[in-house]
């Protein structure tokens, strides 16, 4: 009796994993196609923009921190939010900061002047 | 709010981190990027927050608070201090992936239900595995980046490292599928913990054997693991927008670990399991040469009858806090008419695109920063090279000498240039510890000292002169 059920879940189950799978091969071949083509220059940036976007891992966080769970997991879940936020907003400004500085001529007034 | 809408808005999110980081592709459209990445990030955010079942909001609140608190001096360190911010943010993203998935482990198995399905259980195991390790990988490099004492900055190698490195991953991962065959049994949460006490210890021994040169190469791939965490922890929780993110991350990683590899000739395993400090020693210590030195005075008056100057930076740079300098004697060659470059090889640097940053910081116009492979067929028709604070990347003997730890490893041609000049603070051989033929090349004079007085001197000759013009 534990066999139909058993078949029920993982029935239910088989599509999901699949898309999961199909999303993360699809999303890993544009990520590369669009990696690739950023510009040297701006690997740094390009890091520090990556782990800001890479700590949408708040998500996750979010969901283990907010409902009505038992307190030890909910305890992870809000220092697992502690650290995306902080990845969050370091990582968003200090990119900003970063790409500020890159600039095709010299500030005028400063340097030479053709 | 309804699933649906959030859903729509973790779709609508994916697109626009999609659209950061192709802006990333040229300097002119990239601030784009990062509001792009903001919008998408504040919208998936409270589409979470916003969802029923949350329904504690006080340590959230606290929380995003006590990050905000944190990461915004985090992101006002010294443009010198970036690598190891970036290293420690590898390990808050490897954390907080840890963290839930014990979080998620643990819950489920209290709810002794089927949660635990062989599916999801991998999963779990494999986000716990990568961000515990990643966790503590990025620490340890941080605190190598950033020189902290009690973290020894050069290779640390035994006997039977990778005996060991390999047995310790082997334990964890047959715990690992241990745990997965039967989630529910009595044991399970000890093996559990065990696999997260496995992946702790793994990341600090993988990082022990790697010295400096190697760091940018490290961070790229801890990059990668932090972004495949991220990927696990989407296919736990069954999360589209988490496993785009990771992904986009995670490929990130991958690709910069390739250009850095590349860049020094080098295999991952090799980075990883070579301890690369340790080959070099013996061929050191051979036969006393004799550099050729040269004053600042004979050197500003080569560089004025210049028509084509190349400057090479390197790490050296940064640790002498000499860019501004740099940026000075730049301003002075550029009035005399003079044509000035910076070549840039690309693990110049502790990370990838390190030293891009540093000069853009000092004001130089980035039009004027020349990848490797872009300058190198131009060096014959260089007047001056000047090294500044590289070594390795301009050492002859990876073109031409096989028993160097080095050969192989593309270069930039400086000793192509009609004249070299090389500042270097002392006699010693470099980060490496190996001979740099190119200084003691017929071509080649050394400016003794330390590259920011050196400069200094040069810029003051130089500017002291053109009163004269």
């Amino acid at each position: 009796m534990m066999l139909p059920e058993t078949a029920a879940a993982a029935a239910a189950e088989t599509p999901d994993i699949w898309s999961q799978i199909f999303v993360f091969v699809l999303a890993t071949f544009i990520g590369l196609g669009v990696i690739r083509r950023v510009s040297r220059l701006l690997h740094t940036p390009l890091m520090s923009i990556t782990n800001a976007i890479s700590a949408i891992a708040v998500v996750g966080a979010i969901l283990v921190a907010g409902p009505e769970y038992p307190v030890e997991i909910r305890i992870l879940g809000s220092i697992a939010v502690f650290a995306s936020m902080t990845n969050i907003v370091s990582g968003f400004l200090i990119t900003e900061r970063m790409l500020k500085m890159f600039k095709t001529q010299p500030k005028p007034g400063e340097g030479p002047r053709p | 709010m309804s699933e649906g809408l959030v859903q729509l808005t973790y779709l609508v999110a994916t697109a626009l981190f999609v659209f950061a980081l192709h802006w990333m592709n040229t300097p002119a459209t990239a601030r784009r990027g990062v509001y792009a990445g903001v919008v998408g990030m504040t919208l998936a955010v409270l589409a979470t927050w916003a969802k029923p079942e949350v329904v504690h909001h006080l340590w959230i609140v606290v929380a995003v608070i006590a990050g905000f608190a944190v990461g915004i001096p985090l992101s006002r360190v010294p443009l010198t201090a970036v690598p190891q911010r970036t290293a420690l943010s590898h390990a808050f993203g490897g954390l907080a992936a840890g963290l839930v998935g014990a979080a998620k482990f643990y819950l489920w198995y209290g709810e002794g239900s089927d949660q635990l399905t062989a599916f999801r259980t991998t999963a779990i195991i494999a986000e716990v595995l990568l961000g515990f390790l990643t966790f503590t990988g990025s620490l340890m490099a941080a605190g190598k980046l950033q020189e902290v004492k009690w973290i020894p900055q050069r290779p640390v190698t035994y006997p039977l490292q990778n005996v060991i490195n390999v047995g310790l991953l082997l334990i964890a991962a047959t715990l690992g599928v241990a745990v997965v065959l039967q989630p529910t049994a009595a044991w399970a949460p000890a093996a559990f913990g065990a696999v997260i006490a496995l992946a702790l210890t793994f990341g600090v021994l993988l990082i022990i054997p790697i010295g400096g040169a190697d760091m940018p190469t490290v961070i790229a791939i801890l990059n990668a693991y932090a972004g495949l965490a991220a990927v696990a922890m989407g296919f736990v929780l069954d999360n589209k927008l988490l496993i785009t993110a990771g992904a986009l991350d995670g490929s990130s990683g991958l690709i910069l670990a390739i250009i850095m590899c590349k860049a020094m000739n080098r295999s991952f395993t090799n980075v990883l399991f070579g301890a690369f400090g340790q080959v070099q020693q013996a061929k050191a210590g051979g036969e006393e040469r004799l550099y050729k030195a040269e004053s600042v005075e004979g050197a500003g008056q080569v560089l004025e009858q210049a028509n084509l100057v190349v400057i090479i930076p390197g790490y050296g740079m940064a640790v002498a806090q000499a860019q501004h300098k740099v940026r000075e004697l730049y301003d002075q060659l550029k009035k005399r008419g003079i044509t000035v470059k910076f070549a840039i090889h690309p693990v110049a640097g502790r990370m990838p695109g390190h030293m891009n940053v540093l000069l853009a910081e000092a004001d130089i116009p980035y039009t004027d920063l020349v990848e490797m492979d872009e300058i190198n067929p131009d060096m014959p028709q260089v007047d001056v090279a000047l090294v500044v604070g590289a070594n390795d990347v301009v050492n002859p003997a990876a073109r031409s000498d096989k028993g160097s730890p080095i050969y192989g490893m593309p270069i930039i041609d400086a000793d192509r240039a009609r004249t070299v000049f090389a500042i270097k603070r002392s006699k010693n051989p470099g980060f490496a510890g190996i001979d740099n033929e190119l200084y003691f090349s017929d071509k080649t004079w050394m400016l003794f000292g330390d590259a920011k007085n050196v400069i200094g001197e040069l810029v003051k000759q130089m500017s002291g002169g053109s009163g004269m013009h």
